[in-house]
């Protein structure tokens, strides 16, 4: 624990909680510490902000962000139709999720999603963020144009493939040896293929950034000794690099797995959940609940199950990857 | 962002990495491409030919007939929201970062760790009571009810990238500011704003695409097409559309337009920032 990766900005290393839309950690105390005020300012004989320059942002937050979330626990237990005063329930919404079999299914969708998220994005990421990493032009531009899709809206993408995959006029259309009858959202394994696919699509440009970043940082004299010691490209790229990008991987990891799990714009626009309840993922079964059949209260319970799901599996890969007690990668130079 | 280390060692050509790369180019410019060439012909021709074809009546027609069907509104709409959002962060982002690097005391720790936390609250965790909050505020369907929650959930990240970027001002810079006798206005005014002119530019490019792009707080907060921003309208587009694809690629087309404009030009802000809080 003595060598954190606190103490190392700029190496590779340090893990940054978020991007704003999803993002979790459990790496609080070590980006506290690298942002707490340093010691080295204690002694300064400069004047100081009081900490009112604090208070509007952080009330303004704490109206629209933090009392919300704790709001959201005290609806829970509230039954509220959209008009009047919510009224007290008790436990009900919770006995009627825990019985209720969409909403158990929604969770291991929802997860199932992830997972093949995770597993289709990181190769592809990994590969693409060592590639860019090197020093050519070319490599610039490429990266500057696969960052594209980041900067679109979800709706727009959704909107797109939707259209790009349309059973009548789309690419399955035209492509039948290769789609079958090319209705890709009539069936559960086709249309959680696309959803899978489309959040490929919009979001490995941002996980490549945060490899291409994280390689760039990699100490050359690693990659000299292996050559030394007669490392081909190969045994470099799984004896150096996968270990030294080990902290980014984790972090892209936790940011796609709390993206991956609040998944919302997509499934909506893309299959409506449907077939059926095959794609009905949590967040989405969430806004069914509260938006479309008015249950505010049953939305509510949904919404901190997703909080406490998200937070206890982002917590599960922290653990996993060593990641609370992992040292310095560039011990041992 | 500095790289301490270069990496000669990857600099010898990789044809397997490079063709893959050129593969995936190929995935990200063939949906570009349908929406260019699919918003550029009739309807007709788009079905005759399906959706890689290219246009050979060229028309404009699928743009005016979006325009008709309500989208200069959205587009009117996106844009007001989009100023107000990147307004109240720019208001209220800096003084924060501000003291968040320099305050003294607990206050400003304890601030930033609660802007930690708000960085893993995902909008759909907190939609419902949102929606009830704005409600009672009597702002439903109200832009004003979109652009509040829009401009907090922005808050986190901006003050994350604001308060790296003014934490590498020089304390020196400081002590000389408070030797000329300035207090913590002019400092702010003098020194600090206009050394972190680089974050101020991520933020507002962040806050601007955050909000243009947003879709869950306008589809849950409003109702009326007066109120309706782009995201909506191409959903309700979708519906409502059936096979005018070209007409819905039209539109999506036109909400792409002003991001990948401002994309060109703030490039360096945009992925500085984005890696900044990524993968440092």
């Amino acid at each position: 624990m003595a060598a954190t990766l606190t103490g190392e900005p700029g190496r590779g290393g340090a893990v940054a909680p978020g991007d704003g839309s999803h993002g979790k950690g459990g790496k609080r105390s070590a980006r506290q510490r690298r942002f707490g005020p340093s010691r080295r300012d204690v002694g300064d004989r400069a004047s100081r902000p009081g900490f009112l320059w604090a208070v509007p942002g952080a009330l303004f937050f704490t109206v629209f962000a933090v009392v919300p979330l704790g709001l959201v626990a005290v609806l829970s237990f509230y039954s509220w139709g959209g008009l009047g005063s919510p009224q007290w329930a008790g436990t009900a919404n919770w006995t009627k999720l825990l019985h209720d079999p969409v909403m158990l299914r929604s969770l291991w969708l929802s997860v199932l999603l992830t997972l093949l998220g995770v597993v289709v994005q990181t190769p592809l990421s990994l590969l693409l963020g060592v590639w860019a990493a090197g020093p050519q032009r070319n490599r610039a531009v490429l990266s500057a144009i696969y960052f594209v899709p980041l900067l679109l809206s979800a709706t727009a993408i959704s909107v797109l493939w939707r259209a790009l995959l349309d059973p009548n006029f789309g690419i399955p259309s035209q492509l039948t040896w290769l789609f079958g009858n090319g209705n890709l959202f009539g069936h559960q394994n086709t249309a959680i293929g696309v959803l899978v696919w489309v959040a490929a699509w919009q979001y490995t440009p941002f996980h490549t950034l945060i490899y291409q970043g994280a390689a760039r940082a990699v100490p050359e004299v690693l990659y000299q000794a292996a050559e030394i010691d007669g490392a081909g490209r190969v045994r470099k790229f799984f004896h150096i690099t996968i270990p030294q990008l080990r902290n980014a991987m984790v972090t892209s990891v936790i940011l796609m797995v709390v993206g991956g799990l609040t998944t919302f714009d997509t499934v909506l626009i893309l299959t409506q959940g449907g077939p059926g309840t095959d794609t009905t993922i949590t967040a989405y079964y969430m806004y069914q609940q509260a938006f479309k059949s008015f249950d505010f209260g049953t939305g509510a319970a949904i919404a901190l199950l997703l909080v406490v799901v998200s937070t206890i599996i982002s917590l599960i890969v922290v653990r996993a990857s060593g990641y609370d007690k992992m040292r310095s990668v560039n011990e041992g130079l | 962002m500095r790289y301490p280390t270069t990496v000669r060692a990857l600099r010898r050509a990789n044809w397997g990495a490079g063709f893959g790369s050129l593969v995936w180019l190929f995935l990200v410019g063939l949906p570009v491409y349908v929406v260019v060439a699919a918003s550029l012909q009739t309807t007709s021709d788009f079905t005759r030919g399906g959706p890689l074809s290219w246009p050979r009546h060229l028309t404009f027609a699928n743009f005016s007939a979006d325009f008709s069907t309500g989208f200069g509104r959205y587009f009117l709409n996106t844009v007001l929201l989009t100023a107000a959002v990147v307004a109240i962060v720019l208001l209220l982002v800096p003084p924060l970062a501000y003291a968040i690097v320099r305050a003294r005391g607990r206050v400003a720790g304890t601030v930033f760790r609660m802007l930690l936390v708000g960085l893993a609250i995902p909008a759909q965790a907190v939609i419902v009571p949102v929606f009830y909050l704005i409600s009672k505020a009597g702002l439903y369907d109200n832009l004003i009810g979109v652009i509040l929650p829009t401009a907090a959930f922005a808050l986190p990240v901006c003050t994350l990238v604001l308060s790296g970027v003014m934490r590498d001002i020089t304390p020196d810079l400081y002590e000389a500011m408070t030797l000329d006798g300035a207090g913590s206005f002019r400092t702010f005014f003098t020194l600090v704003v206009p050394l972190s002119r680089t974050g101020l530019s991520t933020i507002v490019v962040f806050s601007a695409l955050q909000a243009w792009n947003g879709f869950l707080f306008p589809l849950v907060l409003t109702q009326s097409d007066s109120s309706k921003v782009i995201t909506l309208g191409l959903y309700d587009f979708q519906t409502a559309y059936g096979v005018n694809v070209p007409g819905l690629l039209a539109a999506v087309l036109m909400s792409m337009i002003p991001v990948l404009l401002v994309y060109l030009f703030a490039r360096k802000a945009l992925v500085q920032g984005l890696m900044g809080v990524g993968g440092k």
